[in-house]
């Protein structure tokens, strides 16, 4: 329209139409997106001088733990020198974002390997089974917070609330120990441990057992690696399922004393029409952002179950990691999983602005 | 024979639920059990929150909640034994303040009370079939297409999640068979037809980009969608501003006039009442108290509550600093109808006749006019104020 000037709301992330990617459409979603990645850059440089910090204050160091308690000062001084960590923070962090910016996160003085190649071995390992958690979580839980909410005060309703309240208070390993004695040692319905089974003839093109198996065709691989994501997931699943169902259960009960639910009741409209539009629909919101970040947090937490099936991910290896003051698989470490952070709530931002046209960013 | 013809209609809440074999449930609370419809009800709410004591004892309209009859110590009778009828084409008042039970009648005819907690009693025969006995499919059915409602909190009675196109065709794809385009077409010209600018534009809104008035014509053109027999208007008025009201009567009016739909109209409003009602029921307490044609009901008021209810409507042309008349004290669910006028503590008219047993409807006189008083108004006493 000729004559007509827009008016630009200058972006602010609290303000609910500072992206109103509803208005925008696609180009909308991809200026939010492209935002929320430079936005990025700060997060993580803001991050990285605080680890700086932090990990020079820790007591002692690489070359204590290389060397052991009774290193002369000369051995220390030696290895300081060698790992450059002689030299003034300030110069220490510049050599390090030099080296980040050459995606080079440097080399571990645990195993002597690059850091980049030790996380491109584990990392997929945590990811996939990280995922297979939340899938389950998702999956049971959701329908189960809703049936219980619909049936509130019926069996299971009291089955979902109390069942919820276990799961949060057993501890994941020892979840995860009974889940192995009785269903892998004792009935031997799933393997005990790993990723695939030896002698498995599997190809590696990603790293993630599953998706490797689908793409070179190897099905049988596919599977085993299926078999031996069961038990594990299930076990590090049971703290966002209980979340999850809870939430949903509260989410719904709230959506279901809403005035458009009766609503869409006296349109007579279908009940599946009634659930999926105007109460899920509604009663998601919560949900997807606590989904968001049990997911953060599973990647991080994973560490207990790995460990009791033998998983190989990345947990045991920042476990010792963080004994041997590694410090460049810590830095490199905590800063990915801040970027996962990052990244994970930006799909939260943009779950929210398909299913809300009022974008509700808080 | 009427279109919808309502008798002896009870609602009570917290005690056994619809089945006789959800005893266990008539211990909980009544908010508790109670589900969507009534949870987020309308200010009715008090009357069922309030957990007194039981209504009368025994109650022979109670069917289907087994040979123990109402129990529970804590039941609510949020309506109790209202009879009115309602003729094809035909605009009905329901007419009384919060808490008499005008809104979970509406609720109860609609089927949209909690299966569980809410005990019905009587008929409502619509059509020649009871809608109280029906199985929850079948009013499912006859729900929007032909009973529709409507309610009287626009923005919240919307889905703030889904356009405003969707919320209309999704009613005429699930009652006329209408498909994609065509229910578009239909739905842009519904919103056309209950004036809404610009329909096309409005269709792909969703309800927060709408003014109050323009939410309650889209709620209104759902209501319509399918050219309902009975069109049941919950206080539809309530949330708006005095000049959008006049547009929503007029409008409702219209639409009743075009059609031949029945419409039931729930209000506490004197004034709706006056502009749109042909015959008029005044709720008190969940019972009848007065039922009338509109202009007898204005010229003689026979209940005492009639009266007063029209006394208390402040005048322009009252002199300044002149009192308003209000009816003393709140209406009173614990109050049981068995053992007398549930209104006689708050009436100036009150007798010792008006404490011995439920008085009764006196016979109809002209235009059916028909009182619940012992000692009813004399027609030639003054209005006050």
């Amino acid at each position: 329209m000729a004559g007509r000037t827009r008016i630009r709301i200058p972006y602010h992330p609290y303000h609910p139409y500072s992206y109103n990617t509803r208005k925008k459409g696609a180009r909308g979603v991809l200026r939010l997106v492209v935002r929320r990645l430079l936005q990025l850059i700060p997060t993580l440089l803001g991050l990285s001088v605080l680890l700086f910090l932090w990990l020079n204050r820790l007591p002692g160091g690489p070359a204590s733990a290389i060397l052991g308690e009774r290193a002369t000062e000369a051995e220390v001084a030696r290895i300081n020198r060698a790992l450059g960590l002689d030299q003034p923070l300030h110069v220490q962090y510049g050599r390090f974002l030099k080296r980040i910016v050459e995606l080079d996160l440097g080399t571990s003085t645990q195993t002597g390997q690059p850091v980049w190649d030790e996380f491109v071995l584990r990392f997929p390992a945590t990811v996939e089974l990280s995922l297979a958690a939340i899938l389950i979580a998702v999956a049971v839980g959701i329908p189960l917070g809703y049936l219980a909410a619909r049936r509130r005060g019926g069996w299971l309703d009291v089955a979902a609330v109390s069942g919820s309240l276990v799961g949060i208070c057993i501890p994941v390993f020892f979840l995860a120990l009974i889940l192995k004695g009785v269903f892998a040692v004792n009935l031997g319905l799933f393997p005990t441990f790993g990723r695939l089974t030896t002698g498995v003839d599997a190809t590696s093109v990603t790293g993630f057992a599953v998706l490797d198996g689908v793409l070179t065709g190897e099905f049988d691989a596919s599977w085993d690696a299926v078999m031996h994501l069961v038990l594990p997931a299930l076990a590090l699943s049971s703290i966002p399922l209980a979340v999850i169902v809870r939430m949903t259960r509260a989410s719904v009960l709230e959506v279901l004393g809403e005035d458009y639910v009766r609503t869409a009741e006296s349109k007579g409209l279908e009940r599946r029409t009634v659930r999926g539009r105007h109460i899920l629909r509604n009663a998601l919101l919560p949900v997807v952002t606590a989904v968001g970040l049990l997911t953060g947090s599973l990647l991080s937490g994973a560490v207990l179950t790995e460990s009791v099936f033998s998983f190989g991910g990345i947990g045991s290896f920042i476990r010792t990691a963080i004994d041997a003051r590694d410090y460049p698989v810590l830095v490199g470490f905590i800063m990915f999983i801040a970027m996962v952070y990052v990244l994970i709530n930006l799909l939260v931002d943009l779950a929210y602005s398909v299913i809300d046209p009022r974008v509700r960013v808080h | 024979m009427p279109l919808l013809d309502v008798d002896e209609l009870t609602v009570t809440f917290g005690g056994r639920g619809r089945r006789a074999d959800r005893g266990r449930d008539r211990d909980r609370k009544p908010t508790e059990a109670a589900g969507p419809t009534e949870a987020a009800g309308p200010a009715e709410d008090t009357s069922v929150r309030a957990a007194g004591p039981a209504g009368p004892a025994e109650d022979t309209s109670v069917r289907a909640a087994g040979p123990a009859g109402p129990a529970g110590g804590n039941a609510v009778r949020a309506v109790n034994g209202v009879s009115f009828s309602v003729d094809e084409g035909q605009v009905v008042g329901l007419v009384g303040e919060s808490g008499c039970g005008k809104s979970v009648t509406s609720l109860a005819l609609m089927g949209l009370l909690p299966r569980k907690g809410a005990t019905l009693g009587g008929r409502a025969d619509f059509e020649g079939a009871d809608l109280l006995a029906m199985g929850p499919r079948r009013i499912r059915d006859l729900r929007g297409s032909k009973l529709a409602m409507i309610f009287q909190d626009p923005l919240s009675s919307l889905n703030p999640v889904v356009p405003i196109g969707v919320q209309v065709t999704e009613i005429l794809k699930r009652h006329r068979g209408m498909k994609g385009e065509a229910a578009r077409k239909e739905a842009a010209q519904l919103l056309d037809r209950v004036g809404i600018p610009d329909p096309d534009r409005r269709l792909r809104e969703y309800p927060h980009q709408l003014s109050g008035g323009m939410r309650q014509r889209a709620l209104i053109a759902m209501a319509v969608a399918c050219a309902p027999r009975l069109l049941i208007a919950d206080e539809p008025t309530t949330a708006l501003d005095v000049t959008i009201q006049a547009q929503i009567l007029e409008l409702l009016k219209e639409l009743v006039d075009q059609e031949g739909t029945a419409l039931l109209m729930i209000t506490h409003d004197l004034g709706v009442v006056a502009g749109l009602c042909d015959q008029v029921n005044v709720l008190y307490a969940g019972k009848v108290v007065e039922s009338s044609g509109r202009r007898e009901l204005f010229a003689h008021p026979t209940h005492p509550y009639t009266h007063g209810l029209l006394g208390s409507i402040p005048r322009l042309d009252a002199p300044r600093g002149e009192p308003l008349n209000p009816i003393r004290g709140s209406i009173n669910d614990q109050i049981a109808w068995a053992d007398g006028c549930a209104f006689a503590p708050r009436c100036d008219r009150y007798e010792m006749g008006c404490l011995t047993g439920t008085p009764e409807l006196t016979e109809p006189r002209e235009a059916g006019h028909q009182a619940r008083c012992v000692n009813p108004v004399l027609a030639t006493t003054e209005v006050p104020a």
